[in-house]
């Protein structure tokens, strides 16, 4: 699982790589969640519904909302009326 | 005392006196140097960073949204995304897109940048503007605009993900204030020449394959 976070003059950095399924990593990537969350950012994961083949959005607030085999978690800024 | 003697000691004490007043002035300049905040060095940003982030933030945006969205963008500079009526929302219309826009109500246009605009679909209607941003106040040398694929990405993602919560946190204009209705109404003709054209290929490649 990859964390991605869109940047100004930068387009998407990694900040984050590993296995959620080896405790070391799962460690790792639950404090890059939090610690993304709190300076402000929102979190997308990129889906693809099964029976349609429709690539779809959803929005996570916890890493435990994160679903599983997800290859990407996308951090960016929060929205604000422009 | 003679009068050459007194000239020679006045021009004697104004040269002391030009020595020590030109010394005084040479630590006052120092002391006002030190007590100034060191300037940064200039910082000089790549012309070419604006670009190559472009460039990566298509390449991200292309591998996340559907194909066919992606071509859309490619070709007309914005994405149409059907929004989430009622019944596209039960899920019982996801499966056919086009059942699904006819169903949704409304639908929008993500132009980067610049506000979402939403319009009927039947009608081409322009219901509103959208102006929605996400600023990243962390960012200073670059600013906190995201590069343009990736703004329409970020208002994809909201739309797919949350689209209630992107209204509610948006503005919300009548049409024209931002975005010029008579490009949207342009960017609206080329959309259905666009799928027109899309539609005649597929149906031209599925001839060839039969």
């Amino acid at each position: 699982m990859k964390f991605l976070r869109l940047m100004p003059g930068k387009g998407e950095v990694v900040l984050a790589e590993g296995d959620p399924r080896l405790s070391e990593d799962e460690e790792l990537l639950v404090e890059e969640f939090r610690k993304q969350l709190d300076a402000g950012m929102w979190a997308a994961v990129p889906v693809t519904k099964g029976a349609s083949g429709r690539r779809e959005a959803i929005m996570v607030h916890d890493f435990a909302e994160i679903p599983e085999g997800t290859e990407r978690v996308i951090f960016f800024p929060r929205a604000a009326g422009g | 005392m003679s009068a050459p003697a007194f000239v020679v000691l006045a021009l004697i004490a104004l040269a002391l006196g030009a020595y020590v007043a030109s010394g005084e002035l040479r630590a006052v300049h120092r002391r006002r140097r030190l007590a100034r905040p060191a300037r940064r060095p200039q910082e000089r940003v790549d012309p070419g960073v604006e670009r190559r982030a472009e460039l990566k933030a298509r390449a991200l945006l292309r591998s996340i949204v559907n194909p066919e969205e992606w071509q859309m963008y490619e070709d007309l500079g914005f994405i149409r995304v059907i929004g989430h009526g009622p019944e596209a929302r039960d899920g019982h219309l996801a499966r056919d897109p086009d059942a699904a826009l006819a169903a949704s109500g409304f639908s929008f246009l993500i132009y980067p940048h610049k506000p979402i605009v939403a319009y009927l679909p039947g009608s081409n209607s322009l219901l509103s503007e959208y102006c929605v941003e996400f600023p990243d106040r962390s960012e200073r040398l670059y600013g906190p605009r995201l590069p343009d694929s990736d703004d329409v990405l970020a208002k994809w993602m909201m739309i797919k993900a949350d689209e209630e919560r992107l209204l509610r946190g948006a503005n919300m204009h009548l049409p024209g204030r931002q975005v010029d209705p008579q490009r949207v109404r342009r960017d609206l003709w080329r959309l259905a020449e666009w799928e027109r054209g899309r539609a005649a290929r597929t149906a031209q490649r599925q001839r060839s394959e039969a």
